[in-house]
């Protein structure tokens, strides 16, 4: 399963500037899942303090177009401006809220290893060859309606020290911020068919199926461009905000 | 039956990974070239009204290890408490951003924030908050960006009335939210993500 089509299009801007929705934790994975050993000592014991959003999560930083470079959405060429080498992929979709709309100017980060599984990164010793036409690393701002794009070549699977033959799947990081610094999300974005998705200790941290199926990008043959690349759509949903005028009573009243 | 509500279920969280920094910051990484500078280097610009401040500090793990590839972002007010941008109250310091990307260092782990102090927040009920800066931190092995706040230990009066930390039922755990004052203008926080000291995260 993928990305259900239904999580689709819904015109409308989110400009609310209410309190956040509550965080689903039974949706997201848990801190503490021996399955990825990491966890096991970075995971938080005691319970959370629970808090209804203020304005420290309320509001959060803002980001221009003036800042995004020309290439900074297309990882083929912005490290050296050679093509990088791989199998060619336009990843696009929008960035919506819990309330199915549409969130602009989201700034949305990614990073990946290259088509043969390598980071260049200074602690990624893996036997596939850094590719030098390729950084790794791309961002941009989401349109007016919450749609963005980012040419790229699909990163290859590698192996990674957890259990002794543990491999992750084909994937994207992504890194996007809301208008609250309280919807701030890492994730990461996976590939239609993969076989190694249900394998992964790190995609196993998700409980629900369900959970798991909206991070895997279904192939997108209308998107794809003939002759030149492939395509893959991957939508990504914020935390909502609460549209209430039964809101920010002061105490008392 | 009932009539279905049509909400989406908000994409759930992966762990950033040991590699967040190609994404986030590679122009430290050793990545240059990509993005002219690092997003978030800073919170402050020079001419930023309030006392400046250095907080530094260690990300450690239920083992005892001090993380080094731990990132994490801080959001703060200026110093009259207003939040740059889209505060609904008004318009902040110019020169205050708010917002940095602080990573660990690779070889120490030690991390470093230079800002000015932030002032006193209004909590939703209108209620100051204490001076503090919002906190969401991330690495490998972290599942879900974890949540929390430094405050200030040079703050005995508005901490004791902070809503926020009032909301702590177990008030011998405040003490892992203050930073502390180790000479004027520098402060010392570590954060501690498991065991007899852990760090207080919230559920936001």
């Amino acid at each position: 399963m993928t990305q259900a089509t239904t999580q689709a299009m819904i015109p409308g801007n989110a400009t609310d500037p209410g309190p956040l929705h509550f965080r689903d934790r039974d949706w997201h994975p848990p801190a503490y899942t021996p399955g990825y050993k990491t966890s096991m000592t970075r995971a938080p014991f005691r319970p959370l303090v629970s808090l209804g959003s203020t304005l420290s999560e309320e509001t959060g930083p803002a980001f221009g177009r003036s800042m995004i470079g020309l290439l900074d959405n297309n990882l083929i060429l912005n490290f050296t401006g050679e093509p990088a080498i791989g199998e060619r992929i336009v990843m696009h979709g929008r960035v919506l809220d819990e309330n199915g709309r549409g969130v602009p100017n989201v700034l949305v980060e990614i990073w990946q290893a290259n088509a043969g599984g390598r980071y260049r990164h200074k602690k990624d010793g893996y036997l596939a060859p850094l590719d030098p036409n390729f950084g790794g690393c791309g961002r941009t701002l989401t349109a007016p309606d919450g749609s963005y794009e980012f040419m790229t070549v699909r990163p290859g699977a590698y192996p990674w020290p957890n259990r002794v033959n543990d491999w992750r799947p084909m994937h994207i990081h992504v890194s996007v911020f809301g208008s609250g610094f309280g919807q701030r999300l890492i994730t990461q974005m996976y590939f239609q068919g993969d076989p190694l998705i249900e394998r992964c200790p790190i995609v196993n941290t998700i409980g629900r199926k369900e959970a798991v199926e909206v991070l895997v990008a279904p192939l997108d043959m209308n998107r794809a461009i003939p002759m030149d690349c492939l395509a893959y759509k991957f939508d990504i949903v914020l935390r909502g905000r609460r549209q209430s005028f039964f809101e920010n009573r002061r105490e008392g009243l | 039956m009932v009539q279905r509500l049509d909400y989406f279920n908000e994409t759930p969280s992966q762990t950033a990974g040991p590699y967040v920094h190609i994404g986030l910051t590679p122009n430290a990484l050793g990545i240059p070239g990509i993005y002219p500078v690092d997003l978030g280097a800073s919170p402050v610009r020079e001419g930023a009204r309030g006392e400046p401040i250095v907080i530094t500090g260690r990300v450690i793990d239920g083992a005892g290890m001090i993380l080094r590839d731990a990132l994490f972002e801080s959001w703060q007010a200026d110093a009259d408490g207003l939040y740059p941008g889209n505060d609904p109250r008004g318009q902040a310091d110019p020169n205050v951003t708010g917002w940095a990307r602080v990573a660990a260092d690779f070889d120490t782990g030690v991390w470093r924030l230079e800002t000015v102090k932030p002032g006193r927040v209004p909590y939703p009920d209108g209620r100051p908050m204490a001076p503090h800066i919002a906190v969401w931190l991330v690495a490998r092995g972290i599942n879900l960006g974890l949540q929390t706040r430094i405050y200030f230990d040079d703050e005995a009066k508005a901490n004791a009335e902070c809503p926020v930390l009032a909301r702590i039922e177990h008030a011998a755990r405040i003490p892992t939210l203050l930073a502390k004052r180790t000479a004027p203008g520098e402060y010392s926080f570590d954060f501690r993500l498991q065991g007899p000291d852990e760090t207080v995260f919230f559920d936001i």
